[in-house]
């Protein structure tokens, strides 16, 4: 069955819509991801301009955030004044990456940017990932006790002012690196069409000592404010947001995150974030090979006004 | 003053003579287009349209039929047009080199009965722009042959350029068909179906008719409302990933 998109201005299969909002629903659930990262380069694979892909995934991001951090909330693992602080930055850092687009759009350079972006960002953190996950494990497996949290150690930020004790997560740091994580988590997230939460996971795990499971409950309460914002961003500033493919998507979406963030909950968090090494470090594989090989058309043909 | 005035009528009277001839030579053509108004909802997956015309010929039938040709053009509306060509730069496959073409149809079907350039010399298709590449563009002289080449392929890959050398269909010697696709991209806007006429390589009759493409019920009112109240679009999208995410979250817990 197929539905025409009024603003893409095509018509799409309505079951592989829903499809993909599961599949990337369970996966955003699970990791504490928006998915959007996975999203955002299968619409443009099955024919969404990519214009009206960047600006209509938001909105399924923060729906299914929406339901990921219902579930995390009621078992106490999100924390929200953590949230509110990266969040201030959060904002900042979606409105100048909306921008940014905006630009680079009209530059014609916008896919050559996000794509290494993806693939610098994404084996950084997906290589630390799986090393850190691959000790960890194997400590376990040898009967050791977990060392990530190490009270003694202190980072330069430590010495920051403005400190703030944040409960659920257990530490006690300056606002001021927490409020620069989510400007640029907030920036790269509007940039390339994602919500970022698999570059916020690890920052909350590796440099604010957060635990695994609040990490990833605090990233999806922040995916659904900067998603919802970059929704209302996108639609002022490249009126490319595309309602029925947003629906379509969010309701795939939301009944994926759920079933997505119970599997998450239920694992291990060094195997959860395993996992999600492996799924960043992939990512990055597949764009990175598309931008060595020669591709079979050199040329892409664009209107001026929509792209 | 009076002679003047004589010499003016006859350089007007010299100027449109052979216009004067050529139409009293010249066959009428009568076109019928199945639909004007090409309408856009939820399920348009596409559509064609079938016009039909008529060669009426003023001087009186003869023993032998006439042997006409026939260019269909479907043109959308203008638009401009960037092709870039990616290039490698340190390993990297890149946009590097682009060409800008202003008021290059968005979506353009060139019809005829059979190859255009079976019609007449190469003059003919350039100026009466028979086929793709020469009703895309206006007459340039960048030496950009590349770059034009590669927008009318990736437009004909995209299904918004399209031609056949063999889509119009004679059922008499002077009454002929031909079946006008409109792909579910179809790009929205007036359209127009310009119909040529050639005997021996000469223009003899030539008609233009609009059509329109048109979102129609609640695909026009989301892009109206996309377009023309954009705050108020983007909040209520967003207020839209609310109430589906708590209603999902709802739901889910009592399960």
């Amino acid at each position: 069955m197929s539905i025409y998109l009024p603003i893409a201005e095509l018509p799409v299969n309505i079951f592989l819509i829903f499809g993909l909002g599961i599949a990337v629903g369970f996966i955003s659930g699970m990791f504490g991801v928006g998915g959007g990262f996975l999203m955002t380069p299968m619409l443009i694979l099955i024919g969404i301009p990519p214009a009206v892909a960047v600006a209509s995934v938001p909105s399924h991001m923060a729906a299914s955030s929406l339901t990921g951090t219902l579930s995390y909330w009621r078992k106490k693992l999100v924390d929200s004044g953590l949230g509110l602080v990266l969040l201030s930055g959060g904002m900042l850092g979606t409105a100048a990456g909306v921008w940014i687009f905006s630009l680079l759009r009209r530059l014609g350079q916008l896919d050559l940017i996000i794509n290494l972006s993806y693939i610098v960002l994404l084996s950084i953190i997906g290589t630390l990932m799986i090393v850190e996950s691959i000790r960890a494990l194997w400590r376990s497996m040898h009967g050791q006790a977990p060392v990530l949290r190490r009270p003694g150690t202190h980072s330069w930020f430590h010495g920051l002012p403005l400190k703030f004790r944040f409960r659920q997560s257990r530490i006690y740091v300056s606002a001021i690196p927490v409020t620069a994580i989510g400007f640029g988590v907030g920036l790269l997230g509007a940039l390339m069409g994602i919500g970022g939460g698999f570059l916020l996971v690890p920052a909350l795990i590796y440099l604010m000592r957060v635990p695994t499971a609040v990490s990833v409950g605090t990233s999806l309460f922040l995916t659904l404010f900067t998603m919802l914002a970059a929704t209302v961003l996108h639609a002022v500033e490249n009126r490319s947001v595309d309602v029925v493919l947003s629906l379509s998507l969010m309701i795939g979406g939301v009944i994926g995150a759920q079933s997505g963030a119970r599997a998450g909950q239920a694992i291990k968090a060094e195997q959860l974030r395993f996992l999600l090494g492996i799924l960043v470090i992939a990512v990055a594989a597949r764009v990175g090979i598309d931008l060595l090989t020669k591709p079979l058309e050199l040329f892409s043909v664009i209107s001026s006004e929509a792209g | 003053m009076f002679a003047g005035r004589t010499k003016a009528a006859i350089a007007i009277a010299l100027l449109t003579a052979p216009l004067f001839v050529q139409i009293a030579h010249a066959e009428r053509l009568v076109t019928s287009l199945s639909t004007h108004r090409v309408l856009i909802s939820s399920n348009f997956t596409g559509t064609s349209l079938v016009l039909f015309a008529s060669i009426e010929e003023s001087d009186a039938p003869r023993d032998k039929p006439k042997k006409y040709d026939i260019a269909v053009t479907v043109r959308g509306p203008a638009a401009t047009f960037v092709a870039r060509k990616k290039d490698r730069i340190l390993g990297l496959w890149v946009n590097y080199e682009s060409r800008s073409y202003p008021n290059v149809p968005s979506y353009l079907a060139v019809l005829t009965n059979r190859p255009a350039a079976e019609f007449g010399p190469l003059e003919l298709q350039t100026k009466y722009k028979l086929g793709l590449s020469f009703a895309a563009f206006t007459p340039s002289i960048v030496a950009d042959e590349e770059f034009r080449n590669a927008l009318v392929r990736v437009k004909k890959a995209e299904g918004l350029f399209y031609d056949e050398a063999n889509a119009v269909t004679f059922l008499t010697p002077t009454l002929f068909r031909a079946t006008l696709p409109i792909p579910a991209t179809a790009p929205i806007g007036p359209y127009e179906v310009d119909v040529q006429v050639f005997f021996n390589g000469v223009l003899t009759a030539q008609q233009t008719t609009a059509i329109e493409v048109v979102k129609t019920g609640f695909e026009a009112f989301v892009a109206h409302s996309a377009r023309e109240n954009r705050l108020d679009y983007g909040l209520g999208v967003a207020f839209l990933a609310i109430v589906v995410g708590t209603l999902a979250g709802l739901v889910f817990r009592r399960n």
